[in-house]
């Protein structure tokens, strides 16, 4: 299986070296390796529905409990083979729709990136991989969305879909982390060993809600799904995968396969259904007076997901098998559905559905795909969709909690589907034609959707071919054996009657607005009403306060005054070295001062008087060589002590300095009266008792007595180990290289920060 | 300053400063010296030169930009440490190979001194670009 992975990785990369000549068909080289990578998937099928699952382990990081381990079962091959099924059609989609636009490598290299990092989530089996695959699809996601990035809007929604999958993968990383410390392992099969211990800690349901909002966040629930909206900028091809097939089922795959060990607790089932219940309602509620193509779409699929979460957390038997089965009736309908807006989108030149209108007569071909992927959309016979709403409905029925409420609001949500559907037929392909047309030659966008909707309608009437796919990933979830049978025709009975009352009400629901235009403004119109505070909106409030706190924050800190820095470090120092000297009893000096010769006390009477000089004269270079004649002073006082290096590079030094204050002397102002008797006063204080604690420090120093001195270590080692006399030069050379390698480092970065700031021009002013 | 006295006396003191540096920098292992002090002093002969001539002028005459000398410093200092990998040891760890010549007797040769030839590369590739940057006006 790593296999697979490696593939994707270096086909994205060799789509760089494919060239010219048979670059108009980079996608179609991905599609068909898609293909084959989907046969090969399928050829292991009836391993699969044996019961036995291919397994892979390598060790990567067995210390942090990261492994390279792989699954591939029940579960991840439903999910694996959409992935690819789905990919491949959408790469000869997108072979076609995305001819015209430029950097489609750039394009087709992240789309692949995703298929791979897609798989590797559905694949991995180790909890730490599944989350860094989760975070890939995360950020491909973003920059698949910012693809149009001269957009502004488009880069927007691309930052915001990424901070909140981000927010949410954090927290799913959270909660990975403390079902590990309670499990000891991150492997999927060691916490499926020890389900029973990790239900009954108490750290599981601090864990439960951190992976459900990991959960939530990618998978668009309510109160995250706005990302989903914003998601809706990017290319169709990438709306069809990504946000409607794939990714946004992330979430879906990571509850089905947490649910045998987190799910069947009372926590579980009261959660999880009704964030999915209310994610359900509130897209189809907000879906019908949507006036955008694409974002109808992604409210039914905000819906969709909602169903899915729902169905999972209903915790039966029958509600996860309705969860499969939905699952691939969502993907046909959905995909197709995006497909064909995209096409539909070429072919006008806009995305409002009401400047559509009677494209029957140009793309006859376009109405029948449309008309099928709708019916399944509605869930009306004899589409894979109507099974799946039997399913659902009958799933509801059974649920041990809050079944009626739950009945209720899925018929509800249906009703609007189902009305949300016939809108779009009605108004994108009857009527009167409203606007001119683009040439056709597009009609290779239809070969993607038409499969799709073949599928629908194929499985609709012939629903036990997907048994076999169903019932092991059933197995894999619900840890028995289950024996599941799909029938387009159920009998007379409950589900069968709600069917035809949505159905009816749907249908009615649509006439009423359809004839009556003033109905879908005036809703339009109390929506905006009663969802006045989007939840875009709210976010980038947040997120534009947040900025302005920390430009705010910046600005106090960051003043750009050197001086009140200069100040704040040697305040801040002083502090902390005179609470350090009073801790330790600092200032009881014990050492006796012997006599040195007179000629110490001529120079330090010297330094003593240049000091005074430096600091109360009025005339730059006169100051400079006053201090110039300390630092002098101070390497004789070196020279008597005998450490000759330091003495030669100090007076080097002090020369360079003269030199080079002169230098910019040069540039500033001549010496003026800047500061007054206050601020005068205020720096003398600073700098007496900065310079006081620093000498009661030199002091103290002499005094404190280590044991064993580092000094006698160097002393002792240098000819032997390093084969210097030196000391001095033996520690800057070889004891300690890579202080003197960061010394001359930091010099460098010194020099080129004088050299950038000096060569700067002016710019404002 | 246009002083012909500095301008001539420039001539002889180059060979003075820059032999001076070199000393430095040989023998700093086992006399006081090194590289940091040697990278200083061949500085300072460039800062006199600015001095007798201008500082435009010796930044011509020098032919190597400064950015270029703390470059190649760098990279002096930081090949110094791959030889210790290299021999089965640690990185960073001197090696020292000796020589023996007719006229100097035995000369020991090691990474230590590679180093500190990076230390005065880039000591003195840092002061002249202070000191270029600060004196040329653009």
């Amino acid at each position: 299986m790593h296999i697979v992975l490696i593939l994707y990785l270096t086909l994205a990369f060799a789509l760089f070296l494919i060239p010219q000549k048979i670059s108009k068909h980079t996608a179609l080289i991905v599609a068909f390796v898609q293909l084959g990578v989907f046969l090969f998937l399928i050829s292991q099928l009836s391993t699969i529905s044996a019961g036995d699952a291919i397994t892979l382990s390598i060790d990567w990081m067995p210390q942090l409990g990261l492994n390279l381990e792989f699954t591939l079962d029940g579960l991840s091959l439903v999910f694996s083979l959409l992935i690819t099924f789905i990919g491949f059609l959408v790469f000869i989609y997108a072979n076609t729709y995305m001819k015209s636009y430029p950097g489609t490598v750039k394009f087709y290299f992240y789309l692949t990136l995703f298929s791979g990092s897609m798989l590797g989530l559905v694949l991995s089996s180790n909890l730490i991989l599944l989350f860094i695959f989760w975070e890939l699809t995360s950020v491909l996601s973003f920059l698949l969305i910012s693809f149009f990035n001269e957009k502004e809007q488009a880069r927007k929604a691309a930052f915001q879909s990424l901070f909140v999958t981000g927010f949410g993968g954090l927290c799913l990383f959270a909660g990975i982390i403390l079902i590990g410390s309670i499990a000891g392992s991150y492997s999927v099969t060691d916490w499926l060993d020890q389900a029973q211990l990790i239900r009954s800690d108490s750290k599981y349901l601090p864990a439960l809600i951190l992976i459900l909002i990991g959960v939530f966040s990618k998978s668009a629930q309510f109160p995250f799904h706005f990302w989903l909206l914003g998601a809706m900028q990017a290319p169709t091809p990438v709306s069809a995968y990504l946000h409607s097939a794939t990714m946004v089922k992330a979430g879906v795959f990571l509850l089905a396969r947490l649910y045998p060990v987190l799910g069947s607790t009372p926590e579980w089932t009261q959660i999880v259904p009704v964030i999915g219940a209310l994610t359900m309602l509130t897209g189809a509620y907000l879906a019908i007076t949507q006036i955008d193509i694409k974002l109808i779409l992604a409210y039914t699929t905000i819906s969709a997901l909602g169903i899915l979460t729902l169905l999972l957390g209903i915790d039966t038997k029958l509600s996860v098998k309705a969860a499969l089965v939905f699952l691939f009736v969502h993907a046909f309908y959905k995909a197709a559905l995006f497909m064909l807006a995209g096409f539909i989108t070429k072919l006008t030149g806009t995305r409002i559905i009401a400047r559509f209108g009677g494209l029957i007569r140009s793309t006859p071909m376009g109405f029948i795909i449309m008309l099928i992927a709708l019916l399944s959309m509605a869930g009306l016979p004899p589409m894979l969709g109507f099974i799946g709403k039997e399913l659902i409905y009958e799933a509801k029925f059974a649920s041990p909690w809050i079944s009626s409420l739950l009945v209720v609001l899925g018929v509800t949500s249906n009703i609007f589907m189902v009305a949300v559907s016939f809108l779009l037929l009605f108004k994108v392909f009857l009527g009167k034609s409203k606007t001119s047309l683009y040439e056709n030659n597009y009609s290779m966008l239809l070969f993607s959707p038409g499969i799709l909707a073949l599928l629908s309608l194929g499985f609709g009437l012939f629903p036990n071919l997907l048994t076999a796919l169903i019932e092991p990933a059933l197995s894999i979830i619900r840890a028995d054996d289950i024996q599941i049978n799909l029938k387009l025709w159920h009998g007379f009975n409950q589900v069968l009657f709600l069917s035809v009352f949505t159905v009816l009400m749907g249908i009615l629901l649509f006439i009423l607005i359809y004839k009556n235009k003033w109905i879908i403004s005036g809703w339009q119109r109390l929506n905006n009403r009663l969802f006045a505070i989007s939840f875009t909106w709210l976010f980038s409030a947040a997120l534009d306060k947040f900025i302005a706190f920390s430009r705010r924050n910046t600005h106090f800190i960051q003043h750009g005054y050197n001086r009140y820095y200069i100040i704040t470090i040697i305040i801040f120092t002083s502090l902390l070295l005179s609470f350090q000297l009073y801790m330790t009893r600092g200032w009881e000096i014990s050492s006796s001062f012997t006599l040195r010769p007179f000629y110490i006390s001529g120079i330090v009477a010297i330094i003593s008087l240049s000091v005074l000089l430096s600091v109360f004269s009025k005339n730059g270079i006169f100051t400079v060589t006053a201090m110039a004649v300390t630092g002098y002073g101070i390497s004789l006082i070196y020279l008597y002590y005998s450490a000759v290096d330091l003495a030669i590079t100090q007076i080097i030094v002090e020369t360079l300095m003269v030199v080079m204050f002169v230098l910019v002397l040069r540039r500033l102002p001549k010496f003026a009266k800047l500061s007054g008797q206050s601020t005068k006063i205020r720096d003398a204080i600073i700098a007496l008792s900065f310079g006081g604690i620093m000498t009661l420090l030199s002091l103290k120093a002499i005094s404190v007595d280590l044991n064993p001195t580092i000094s006698s270590y160097f002393l002792d080692n240098s000819n032997l180990l390093a084969y210097g006399k030196n000391v001095v030069n033996v520690i800057l050379v070889d004891f300690r290289a890579l202080d003197t390698l960061g010394e001359i480092t930091v010099l460098v970065i010194a020099a080129l920060g004088v050299f950038t700031l000096l060569n700067t021009k002016k710019s404002k002013k | 300053m246009n002083s012909i006295l500095l301008q001539i006396a420039a001539k002889y003191l180059k060979i003075l400063f820059l032999s001076f540096a070199f000393i430095a920098l040989i023998r700093g292992h086992n006399h006081p010296g090194g590289g940091f002090i040697g990278g200083l002093l061949a500085a300072l002969y460039i800062v006199y030169n600015s001095l007798a001539f201008t500082s435009r002028q010796s930044k011509q005459q020098l032919k190597i930009r400064p950015e270029h000398y703390m470059g190649a410093g760098l990279t002096c200092a930081l090949l110094s440490f791959l030889p210790g990998i290299f021999s089965g040891t640690t990185l960073m760890k001197g090696i020292w190979w000796s020589i023996n010549t007719s006229l100097f007797g035995e000369i020991k040769l090691g990474t230590p001194l590679l180093f500190d030839i990076g230390v005065f590369l880039t000591v003195m590739g840092v002061t002249l670009l202070f000191l270029f940057t600060l004196s040329i006006k653009k």
